[in-house]
């Protein structure tokens, strides 16, 4: 800071007014993230509240954030009108399952490419590239002719084989491939040296050092799971097959109306526990997260 | 790593020479061999659910499956001529890119201003930071769910604007509401990613050079379009092309809200695929949509790659 006279001269008065300045500008600053944070915890506050509220009340106007008469009804509703645990169980189910076969088979590859030499190493890497490149609405198309012609279609074959072993899983070795190349090599010279083979190396010395690198790869992989729709929308049929995101959207009265209260205390039921994790483990979910905006 | 192999490769020739005495393989082939089994599962997986598929394509493409009849025959390029000549592909082009290019501008801007906003310690910046990444965690058909209800004609928000007097359009119902509201939902979903890419690109910009900017007189907006931005860049172009890739795969979010209405206004190329494909039948249209798709993708992924040699400076 440059000192000029009038600060020589007023010292006690310019700091005052400097000081109320800094005052009103943090008040506004906290003003202005208040206001822009509304469209992004409005909607989920609105979910909660609202499945909460009787179905009378949903569009009440003025709305209100919080219902006079809070109600279970939606809740309850929700396990009546559909196979909603059977649901809740497919939908867990699949993602733990995919996300432990991701976490085995691209540590594994992603190992081997980082640090055993083979021939034909780099054409083989080139090929698992090509699955980055490709969206999975573009095979979606053959992917079901091929699961049609093998009568898997209405059965969770399709979800499962794909996501652990195609498209979805490629991120994962590239990330785990990326996480293997930084590791310091000499703790796996010196148990080659006490002759331990390439797998007892890969599972007992580099993988316990990939916690942080396997952690990202699980959530972004069981959150990635968790959202599927366009594979049950188009692979599943019978609602007691069905996964969470598509058993949210057929909620509906018999003219085929939504039913809100049901529809969003579902949503809840779908949303809340991630959340919930989120705020525990932040750390881990910002960077587990970020690493899949990093590709490319 | 080079030097110490054969010493280590004659050891362990001694070693395996000396349990199993039939087997002459030596530690590099035997290395190799662990080598292609590791990537093995990951290299056929792509090989059947990717590559085998992507040919598959082509292939359907030039024949049409009639699933009733369960005839499947060739056609030629009459596929891609309905596709030339398909008067819904120009509306619905127009919806990708008008989804698009709105999703990433909005995305980017607000992904920068927060950022920017919060790349400081100050009480609470970490509370907002989690309240500003939080949609990205909520399951993504549950929050097009909730913004479906709040854009109800008799919602959440014709509601709140009803209070302070001004009178809503019917969002989802109406042709240009129907994709401003696609675009809201996906734009507030995603946000915060961009957001944590942007912050640790922020973090990474010198001290030294935003200070001697300052010293040398430049203000604040001088600084952060002349320092800020360009170091940045890297990071700039990166979150655009993730993000315009991403803004081509958008399904759930019409699929629940609008079924690609009003008329196909909000249809864009990933739903009219699916809806030709999987709710009319058409197999083979649907596959010459699924190349578009694939063509746009590798473009914008090619020219990421060129761009990132020509204008973007100081990446490390």
């Amino acid at each position: 800071m440059k000192t000029n006279a009038a600060t020589i001269a007023a010292p006690v008065v310019v700091r005052r007014i400097a000081k109320n300045q800094i005052t009103v500008k943090r008040v506004l600053f906290y003003v202005a993230l208040t206001v822009m944070a509304v469209p992004f915890i409005l909607p989920t506050l609105w979910m909660i509240s609202s499945s909460l509220k009787p179905i009378g009340e949903i569009f009440a106007f003025p709305p209100t954030l919080w219902s006079a008469n809070p109600t279970l009804d939606g809740y309850v509703q929700a396990f009546e009108l559909q196979p909603f645990v059977r649901q809740y169980f497919n939908s867990l189910y699949i993602a733990l399952f995919v996300t432990a076969g991701t976490m085995f088979i691209s540590s594994l590859a992603g190992y081997a490419f980082a640090r055993i030499r083979f021939r034909g190493q780099n054409i083989l890497f080139m090929i698992v590239l090509v699955g980055l490149l490709i969206p999975s609405e573009v095979t979606i198309v053959p992917l079901f002719q091929i699961f049609s012609g093998m009568g898997l279609i209405n059965t969770h074959w399709p979800i499962l084989l794909v996501s652990t072993f195609g498209a979805p899983s490629v991120l994962a070795t590239f990330i785990m491939r990326q996480f293997f190349i930084s590791l310091p090599i000499e703790l796996e010279e010196a148990a080659r040296l006490d002759g331990l083979g390439r797998f007892a190396i890969w599972w007992r010395i580099a993988m316990p050092l990939a916690k942080s690198a396997l952690a990202a790869v699980a959530i972004f992989t069981f959150l990635a799971i968790w959202n599927l729709y366009l594979e049950p929308t188009v692979y599943l049929q019978s609602p007691e097959l069905f996964t969470l995101p598509q058993a949210l959207t057929r909620y509906a009265d018999a003219y085929g109306g939504q039913l809100w209260n049901v529809q969003l205390a579902a949503a809840t039921m779908t949303a809340l526990p991630v959340l919930v994790v989120f705020v525990l483990a932040q750390k881990q979910f910002v960077e587990g997260l970020a690493q899949t905006g990093l590709k490319g | 790593m080079a030097s110490s192999t054969p010493v280590l490769s004659d050891r362990a020739r001694a070693r395996s020479g000396g349990t199993r005495p039939r087997r002459a393989l030596t530690y590099r082939q035997r290395d190799a061999a662990a080598g292609y089994l590791f990537v093995a599962p990951q290299v056929l997986g792509v090989t059947a659910f990717v590559l085998v598929p992507l040919a598959l394509v082509v292939y359907f493409s030039l024949h049409e499956w009639n699933v009733l009849g369960n005839k499947f025959t060739y056609v030629g390029v009459e596929n891609f001529e309905r596709f030339f000549t398909d008067p819904q592909i120009v509306p619905v082009m127009q919806a990708t890119g008008v989804f698009s290019i709105g999703l990433v501008f909005f995305n980017l801007v607000i992904a920068l201003l927060l950022a920017v906003m919060l790349n400081r310690s100050m009480a609470g910046i970490t509370f907002f930071r989690t309240i500003f990444f939080s949609p990205v965690v909520v399951s993504l058909v549950a929050w097009t769910i909730v913004w479906g209800f709040l854009f109800q004609d008799n919602g959440g928000i014709n509601g709140m604007l009803e209070v302070i007097g001004i009178e809503g359009p019917n969002w989802l119902r109406e042709g240009p509401t129907a994709m401003i509201s696609v675009i809201i939902v996906q734009v507030f979903k995603n946000v915060g990613l961009n957001m944590v890419l942007f912050l640790a690109a922020l973090q990474g910009v010198p001290r030294e050079l935003t200070e001697a900017a300052t010293m040398d007189g430049a203000n604040a907006r001088r600084l952060f379009t002349r320092i800020t931005i360009p170091l940045i860049s890297p990071t700039i172009l990166l979150t655009f092309i993730i993000t315009i890739v991403g803004s081509l795969q958008v399904f759930a979010q019409i699929a629940v809200l609008t079924q690609g209405g009003p008329g196909i206004s909000t249809t864009v190329l990933v739903y009219y695929l699916f809806q030709q494909a999987f709710l009319f039948g058409e197999f083979g249209y649907g596959s010459v949509l699924s190349i578009v798709l694939f063509v746009i993708v590798l473009i914008l992924t090619v020219a990421q790659w060129q761009l990132r040699k020509r204008w973007v400076f100081y990446e490390n």
